[in-house]
């Protein structure tokens, strides 16, 4: 079982992320498991009757396709092919800010450190670190800068709001 | 100018803690070359021929003279003696070590500066008008926008990795000086019939491989709404930008591929989404930072100074430098002068440590403590007193800075090319200064009139040789050094790409070709027109034929 970083911290992940699942029979018949999207919309009925399922998105996949069943997800995974794609930024962005999506937003592929903080402000809230690097040696990533000046989905007031009205209260998506 | 609050400040220092650990990582060997690279380039640091180059960022321009000082001290401790000025209102260090940039970077931070998205695909430095809140022409100041630009686009984690950079220009005035057409976003300050100020957009313009002029996506966009604007389109390019070839990857690309049309469609209905929502920027925070940008304490002043006006009808020389180097000020009685960084013999846009030393004593003197670097590689002193002219003249010759050539042919726009660039095809600085020496003569200079000359050493244009009136482009022929001629380009507010006349000239050619080109707008100007008015009167042919007789 590989590890995640979750709630600020490095958890076992229990999720199993099935890449190249193209039918029902890829799929365990037990245990949580992330279909690729193109599967989902093929056998969602039959995923749903299964349960302790979620999907994960290529980063040319536009987000509207699943802003319909997202209350059925309780992850999302955005593949990173390579961390300088960036695409899967703006569709987390999509998926929080327009479509809603309250579970776990999770980052996949060649996710690492020095990428953390920037992921957990367009709306990630768990980060499968590239397995050839530790998790722990990640965690500080998160912490990098004390905010932005954009809006984000954690802190949507942007740093001149914040200016006129006050710090207020930060919120971190699944903290 | 701009001061940071505790916010700013805290995350500048932030970012120089995050770069010391990323390249002590990447010594240590716990980031590899690849992984490296992306982060050491978003903070301006790219491995040249000889030694890393460190590009930092001087704001839409605007350096203080304190700030002036620290660049030098480090063009002293960690470079040797100099720096660069760009064409992106930046300044290049060429010989720093990579394990010293950090600490580099933490002494730009003392004194608020950055080398923050400097390169790399993001959102790079925005840029502005060099006579910003002193030219005649201006509707408003385009400062605190270019400001609130900054601050939006610095860490925007949306957009940190981008398929290619990103480069905004805005522009407040009737004649752009901000070559806001050929940036991936143009911004121009516009009035509606109603008389409200917003801006017009452009996207999709740029030099480099494939040279476009933007398109106009909106006509007028509610000030208010600058960001949200700002946001959709990068929106759009970051999702639909290709990302399968590096030649294609620039938003102009995108906006080619889609059209214009279905572009502009995608970025208003992704607005439409964003309209009103938390980046709409309230006036508070415009008058928040347009505070920093208030008028300088001016003298009242009765208007052109007598002394002034005496001193130029009695020196030539001092006349000539005003005719160029000087410009208009709004304010009576006073004047913004460019020093120029074009002297023959030194490589444009370059300047050593003890003339920054030196540039920084002077605008203390002369001027409010400001400097501005503009976007030709030459630096300004936008406030100066008319009375004071004479003097600083004496003073900015001393220095080598007041070659009277703003405008004229060898106020040469010149990439630091195969010298010091590893993307270079050729060398750019000893070919500008063979021009400049060929046409050393001032009286022959003046009279051949307004003429701007860029020279970049590879197809990424970085001297912006399509907007020449005559674009020089270095070229690579079976691994000789080659240079591509093309005439009739333009910068500003008509901004047009120039067309290339034909085959490529060797090294040695350069001088005779440029003098054959001057050769035929001398002949068959019409009384005051400019070389560009001729070459659009006469059209390319006229030239070539002259150039390629001669040689062939």
């Amino acid at each position: 079982m590989s590890q995640l970083i979750k709630h600020r911290g490095v958890v076992e992940d229990d999720w199993t992320l099935l890449r190249d699942a193209v039918s029902l029979a890829d799929v365990p018949a037990s245990g949580s498991v992330l279909v690729p999207v193109a599967l989902w919309l093929s056998a969602r009925d039959a995923l749903i009757a299964r349960g302790d399922v979620g999907l994960w998105l290529h980063p040319g996949d536009d987000p509207a396709i699943i802003a319909g069943d997202l209350a059925q997800l309780l992850v999302v995974a955005v593949d990173f092919p390579q961390f300088t794609d960036g695409r899967g930024y703006s569709t987390a962005r999509l998926l929080r800010d327009r479509y809603g999506f309250k579970g776990e937003l999770r980052a996949i592929g060649d996710v690492l450190r020095d990428q953390l903080y920037y992921l957990q402000q367009v709306g990630f809230d768990a980060f499968a670190i590239r397995v050839d690097r530790g998790a722990e040696g990640a965690l500080k990533g998160l912490d990098d800068f004390a905010g932005t000046y954009a809006p984000t989905v954690p802190e949507p007031r942007p740093r001149f709001r914040r200016r006129i009205e006050g710090p207020g209260d930060v919120w971190f998506p699944g903290a | 100018m701009y001061r940071y609050d505790s916010f700013d400040g805290a995350i500048v220092a932030q970012r120089v803690s995050q770069f010391r650990d990323q390249t002590r990582r990447f010594l240590a060997g716990e980031l590899t070359e690849d992984e490296f690279r992306p982060l050491r380039l978003q903070n301006g640091l790219y491995i040249q021929k000889y030694a890393p180059m460190l590009r930092v960022a001087a704001p839409y321009g605007l350096l203080s003279s304190r700030q002036l000082r620290t660049l030098a001290h480090i063009g002293r401790k960690y470079d040797r003696g100099y720096g660069h000025f760009t064409t992106r209102q930046n300044i290049q260090f060429n010989w720093p070590q990579l394990a010293d940039v950090p600490d580099i970077l933490a002494e730009l931070a003392e004194v608020e500066m950055h080398a923050i998205q400097t390169s790399g695909n993001c959102i790079r430095n925005v840029t502005s008008d060099h006579f910003a809140g002193v030219a005649g022409d201006e509707l408003i100041d385009p400062r605190p926008y270019a400001e609130l630009i900054r601050q939006w686009s610095t860490f925007h984690p949306e957009f940190a990795y981008l398929p290619r950079k990103f480069k905004i220009a805005v522009s407040a005035a009737t004649d752009d000086r901000a070559a806001t057409l050929v940036h991936d976003i143009g911004i121009q300050a516009v009035r509606d019939a109603g008389g409200d100020t917003g801006f017009r957009v452009l996207a999709g313009g740029g030099l480099g491989r494939t040279p476009i002029i933007g398109h106009v996506i909106r006509e007028f966009l509610p000030r208010a709404e600058v960001l949200n604007y700002l946001d959709a389109i990068l929106r759009v390019y970051n999702r639909f930008g290709r990302r399968d070839n590096k030649h294609k990857a620039r938003i102009k690309i995108l906006v080619k591929e889609l059209t214009p049309e279905v572009f502009t469609r995608e970025v208003e209905a992704e607005w439409a989404r964003l309209e009103g929502g938390p980046g709409t920027v309230p006036d508070a925070e415009i008058e928040r930072i347009a505070a920093f940008f208030v008028p300088p304490r001016y003298e009242r002043l009765p208007g052109d100074d007598a002394s002034f006006r005496a001193a130029v009808a009695d020196n030539r020389a001092f006349s000539n430098w005003v005719k160029r180097n000087v410009f208009p000020h709004k304010v009576p009685g006073y004047a913004a002068v460019t020093l120029s960084l074009k002297k023959t013999g030194v490589p444009p846009g370059d300047a050593t440590s003890d003339q920054m030393d030196a540039v920084a004593d002077l605008a203390d003197a002369y001027t409010f403590g400001e400097v501005r670097v503009s976007h030709e590689q030459n630096l300004i002193f936008a406030d100066v007193r008319q009375s004071a002219l004479l003097a600083l003249w004496g003073e900015l010759k001393d220095l080598g800075f007041a070659t009277p050539n703003i405008g004229l042919l060898t106020n040469i726009v010149c990439c630091p090319g195969g010298d010091f660039c590893s993307l270079a095809n050729a060398k750019s600085i000893p070919i500008a200064e063979a021009i400049q020496r060929r046409f050393d003569d001032l009286d022959y200079l003046h009279d051949i009139g307004e003429l701007d000359l860029n020279i970049s050493g590879c197809m990424n244009a970085c001297g912006h040789h399509h907007v020449g009136h005559i674009g020089i482009l270095g070229v690579d022929k079976n691994g000789a050094e080659w240079y591509q001629v093309s005439i009739g380009g333009t910068q500003g507010s008509a901004a047009a790409l120039g067309k290339v006349i034909g085959p490529s000239f060797a090294a040695n050619e350069m001088p005779d070709v440029i003098a054959r080109l001057i050769d035929v707008y001398i002949e068959r100007r019409h009384n005051d027109e400019r070389f560009i008015d001729t070459v659009q009167r006469l059209g390319v042919e006229a030239f070539k034929e002259r150039v390629y007789v001669s040689t062939h």
